[in-house]
């Protein structure tokens, strides 16, 4: 099958490549780019840790075709990190909180925990347990995870504020 | 899991697609939001050789109110999102049991991107939408080589993965009939997590006006192998009282007009009684809220 021409930014770059069209997203970007941050977990949509930021939406990579994403403007947790290359927010709460144990399933649950704060910037912890519930985490168990979630929330809201 | 190959078509009007999916024939699927189909591709259970992928087409977009004489509608284009049938305020104004149903289905990243059209178009028994749609009387417009035509939500499913669309043609617009203002409306689903399809699901919708039921309409989810539209269910409540003697009638004529499977989400008794406890709740709760938005228009 011939392969296509595919074009789209990932973490503020430019990229082009020649794929497969049944290539999925998650493998164009672990394999052709080199992002190994996305993880695949489940293979087959339920987990979540393949989660990346495609035009604004948190998308499941490993359910997606690279064609589907071309022209697409991607985020992944490579590209999450402050300018200067010190921590995002919520990174550095995952960190503060013990979001994380084994660190599997953290790519996708930081990416769509920023979407989510994006979309609702003062969540209830209800809204987060809700907003995450696409992301599986096997070992740390959810609660230091809708903890970090709501600190990032907390502090993200009184440096607006301090900005005003 | 590495899908077999094929082609990649992105066209960017309606007609386009239909022309592309008459010429390639059989071969060819339309993709929507790909979260029925592309799991189906990696296990191998599809494998089509052109993929039409129909993100580009805007007349396929959207959600729009009219207020016509014969009574208003939504039109629904089939490439909305469930993201943005729940985001929209005007839908939850008009048909608040979209927004209700939408919430329960599968984990927000899969709600980004599956559609209302692939839901209604996919023909599996799990998808909630179809119930939804049959309970609500909605119609489906279909596109293809002989022009436009539209069916019935409550003709539309055969068996399962069996529909009335023909392979050529694409649903393109959903059309759904106001409901009347101050109606009761409920989706009650039991699923064994989020992002389950439903074990057994119940959508009501009716109205109250004097403690009495002027029309309700019932129809219920993965109970068959497909969707069942309970007319006999809803003719026990119009007209009645609501009391219990008219429920017990209603469950009994909804639990007549299923045929459950078991499966690994339970053994057929364990469905039943299941379907009779969705459908019980979810006409309290649509009745608690027809009463509660006629007391509301009152004062
Ligand atoms: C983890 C997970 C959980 C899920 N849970 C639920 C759930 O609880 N309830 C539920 O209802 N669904 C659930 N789904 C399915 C999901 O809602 C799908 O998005 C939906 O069934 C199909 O919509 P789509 O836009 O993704 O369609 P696609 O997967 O792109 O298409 C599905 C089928 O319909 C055809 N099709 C699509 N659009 C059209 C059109 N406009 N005209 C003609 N044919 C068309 C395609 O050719 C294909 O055969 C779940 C999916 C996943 C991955
Ligand atoms: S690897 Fe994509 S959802 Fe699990
Ligand atoms: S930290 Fe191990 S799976 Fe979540």
């Amino acid at each position: 099958m011939a392969k296509m021409h595919v074009k789209m930014t990932v973490n503020g770059k430019a990229v082009e490549a020649l794929a497969e069209p049944r290539t999925l997203l998650i493998h164009f970007l672990r394999e052709e780019l080199n992002l190994t941050g996305p993880h695949i977990g489940c293979d087959t949509s339920h987990c979540g840790a393949c989660t990346v930021d495609l035009d604004g939406k948190s998308v499941k990579s490993c359910t997606l075709f690279v064609g589907q994403a071309n022209g697409a403007e991607i985020t992944t947790i490579e590209g999450i990190a402050n300018a200067d290359g010190s921590l995002h927010v919520l990174q550095e709460m995952f960190r503060e909180h013990h979001g994380l144990q084994c660190g599997f399933c953290t790519p996708g649950m930081i990416v769509r925990a920023r979407r989510l704060l994006a979309e609702n910037p003062d969540p209830t912890e209800a809204e987060v347990r809700f907003g995450i519930s696409g992301n599986l985490c096997r070992c740390t168990g959810y609660q230091n995870i809708v903890k970090a979630i709501l600190a990032a929330a907390a502090t993200l809201n009184a440096e607006k504020e301090a900005a005003q | 899991m590495i899908p077999a190959p094929f082609e990649y078509h992105r066209p960017a009007s309606l007609a386009e697609a239909t022309g592309l999916l008459a010429e390639l024939g059989e071969d060819a699927h339309v993709l929507a939001g790909g979260h029925s189909l592309i799991p189906m591709m990696k296990l191998r259970l599809a494998a089509p050789e052109h993929l039409i992928d129909l993100q580009d087409i805007a007349e396929l977009k959207g959600i729009a109110r009219t207020d016509g004489e014969g009574g208003g509608e939504i039109v629904i284009g089939a490439m909305t999102t469930q993201h943005e049938l729940i985001a929209s305020d005007e839908l939850a104004r008009a048909v608040p049991l979209i927004r209700e149903a939408a919430l329960q289905i599968a984990d927000p990243q899969v709600r980004y991107l599956g559609t209302i059209g692939g839901n209604v178009a996919n023909g599996d028994p799990g998808n909630d939408m179809p119930g939804l749609m049959q309970c609500l009387d909605a119609a489906f417009e279909l596109d293809g080589p002989n022009g436009r035509r539209r069916v019935a939500a409550r003709e539309f499913y055969r068996s399962a993965y069996v529909t009335a669309r023909e392979d050529g043609e694409i649903l393109s617009r959903i059309r759904i009939p106001l409901p009347a203002p101050g109606h009761g409306f409920a989706y009650e689903k039991l699923k064994r997590k989020i992002g389950d399809y439903a074990t057994a699901a119940a959508a009501v919708l009716l109205t109250v006006s004097g403690g009495r039921c002027g029309s309700a309409s019932v129809a219920l989810t993965n109970l068959a192998d497909t969707p069942v539209f309970a007319a006999d269910a809803g003719a026990a409540l119009a007209g009645s009282d609501l009391g219990a003697a008219a429920v017990d009638a209603a469950v009994a004529a909804a639990l007549a007009a299923i045929d459950p499977a078991a499966d690994n989400r339970g053994p057929v008794a364990f469905k039943q009684h299941v379907a009779g406890v969705m459908l019980r709740r979810a006409i309290a709760r649509a009745t608690e809220r027809a009463t509660e938005r006629a007391a509301e228009q009152t004062v």
